[in-house]
């Protein structure tokens, strides 16, 4: 397979200038942090609880598209498909920071787990709180009893929504922590990838897989999944996607859940929707009510094909958060 | 060939090692590329040219403050793991330089030590995971058996430790890391976190053995 296509200027700056068209995108709700590959908040509430989201870029819009109302304050950006830097990640939180300390929200991942760390280490030193939840929704990463080694995929998009209505309302860390950890331990996803994204400055394609076959739990980078496979029919793979996510939790008979369908990159919009009706198909016959359903692209990576399914729990409180109205780049409801 | 380096020639030897680095960088491509997402090389490339411009501009006042320098630098610019983790080697590593006027023997293996200390502190990992420290760690515990022999024999003998080491890593299945969930699949592909701590070591020893 050759290098795609691509719409770049310096593949260097890719970050620089995304943020660049971000924020003019988003008629000044939000600002870059002078200098720096991080947007911000154009207005952040004084005495609020501060929400950072952050990661490697490449996966567009996570995460500097949910920052905004109701959402998250602040999102450092690191390069593609690299953890932001500490100092960084601090000057980020340094701006966004109202006296009320700073929740951070980002994907469990070696680099990522380091960085936002060293930089909470460092925000310690100046004096500002702050707490963390490592988002590891994949179910294919590991087995349960080995949570703490899965991968943060697009179950971010529901922690950071039910993170930032919490982080809008009440005014203690620690209860805003508390909402924000009870979304990740009800969140559960697993991908299915057609084929590889690329990275831009090299132009090279992130893995190989055959024209013919799928991999069943590829990560967001490419990492490998469970069960490489000659493609089928697209219900018999939604079904076992759903029926493997089910199973984790356990989801059970009588349960409420948001369902997320989230594109990586380059699947179309009519397989998108032909996935989605069939999940809700099997969680109809597994007897789960499906409280609100999304359908997009939050968590790509790049021209990756392909898709990935994310149910949350839902109980009253996540519920009350998940459906408050937002608006960001990625994500508006009213 | 040196027994001591000075401060200023430490900043030498660390410019070297930066464009060692940075003239590696297709190299270390392929090889995150058979087990990662191929994103290691410029991560470094990122890293040790800001090395190399920092070192530009740093006044050599002692050996300690140089790497500190390095160090800061790796980990301000890189990303990633890799700019966690090589950050934090030369930060947490530079301490051994402390009320040292050279760079001796002594102070080479108080570096790999006290930098493998760091690493294994901030990333959790641990011996025969894959990772850099199966490179850092034998070439570390060399160091500190040729303190005796000198400067030259030090640095070649971990030069030689650490490559044994990348080899040694061919064997592994990764446990940490992105790599982690390749499983069996990561066997006979080294580590690209190890292959750029023996590259620093390498240009290290060919300039201290030059």
């Amino acid at each position: 397979m050759g290098k795609p296509k691509k719409l770049l200027n310096n593949p260097v700056e890719v970050v620089s200038e995304l943020i660049d068209g971000l924020v003019a995108a988003c008629g000044g709700d939000l600002r870059r942090l002078e200098g720096r590959n991080a947007v911000v908040r154009a207005q952040v509430a004084d005495d609020k609880v501060a929400l950072l989201i952050g990661g490697g870029s490449g996966h567009e819009p996570m995460f500097p598209g949910f920052v905004g109302y109701n959402l998250a304050d602040g999102a450092p950006c690191g390069e593609v498909f690299a953890a932001p830097t500490p100092d960084l990640i601090l000057d980020t939180l340094s701006a966004i920071e109202r006296g009320r300390g700073v929740l951070m929200v980002y994907g469990n991942y070696a680099g990522d787990n380091m960085n936002f760390d060293i930089a909470a280490e460092l925000a310690e030193e100046a004096g500002i709180v702050t707490r963390t939840v490592r988002v590891w929704d994949d179910v294919a990463a590991a087995p349960p009893e080995r949570m703490t080694d899965r991968r943060g995929i697009a179950g971010d998009f529901f922690v950071i929504k039910v993170a930032g209505g919490a982080a809008a309302e009440l005014d203690d860390l620690d209860e805003v922590y508390r909402v924000a950890i009870k979304a990740r331990d009800n969140t559960r996803s697993m991908g299915v990838a057609l084929a590889a994204g690329s990275i831009p400055e090299t132009g090279e394609r992130t893995f190989e897989l055959p024209e013919d076959e799928i991999e069943i739990g590829m990560g967001a980078h490419g990492e490998p999944g469970i069960a490489r496979r000659k493609i089928t029919e697209a219900d018999a793979i939604a079904e076992e996607m759903t029926d493997r996510i089910l199973a984790d939790l356990p989801f059970s008979a009588g349960d409420e859940v948001a369902l997320l369908v989230n594109n990586l990159g380059a699947t179309t919009c009519m397989e998108m929707l032909i996935v989605s009706r069939k999940v809700h198909q099997v969680l109809k016959e597994r007897g789960i009510a499906v409280h609100r359903t999304d359908v997009g692209s939050f968590l790509t990576c790049q021209e990756m094909a392909g898709l990935s399914i994310t149910l949350m729990k839902l109980d009253a409180e996540l519920k009350h958060y998940l459906d408050m109205p937002a608006r960001s780049f990625a994500y508006s409801r009213a | 060939m040196y027994d001591t380096l000075t401060p200023s020639q430490a900043r030498d030897m660390l410019t070297a090692v930066a464009r060692h680095l940075v003239a590696s960088v297709d190299m270390l491509t392929e090889v995150d590329q058979a087990i990662g997402d191929g994103d290691h090389g410029i991560g470094m490339r990122r890293g040790f040219a800001a090395v190399e411009e920092t070192m530009a501009t740093t006044d050599p006042e002692s050996v300690a403050k140089v790497f500190k320098a390095a160090g800061t630098a790796i980990m301000a610019k890189t990303g990633g793991a890799a700019g966690a983790v090589f950050g934090t080697l030369f930060r947490a590593g530079s301490a051994a330089f402390e009320e040292r006027a050279a760079l001796d023997a002594e102070g080479l293996a108080g570096f790999l030590a006290r930098g493998l200390e760091g690493v294994e502190k901030r990333g959790g990992a641990q011996p025969g995971q894959k990772t850099m420290i199966d490179a850092l760690a034998p070439a570390a515990a060399a160091a500190e058996a040729a303190i005796a022999s000198g400067l030259v024999t030090a640095v070649r003998n971990a030069t030689d430790a650490a490559k044994g080491g990348v080899e040694a890593t061919k064997g592994m299945i990764a446990t940490t890391g992105k790599a982690r969930t390749l499983g069996e699949r990561s066997l006979g592909h080294p580590d690209p976190g190890a292959v750029s701590m023996s590259l620093i070591l390498e240009a290290m020893r060919d300039y201290i053995a030059a």
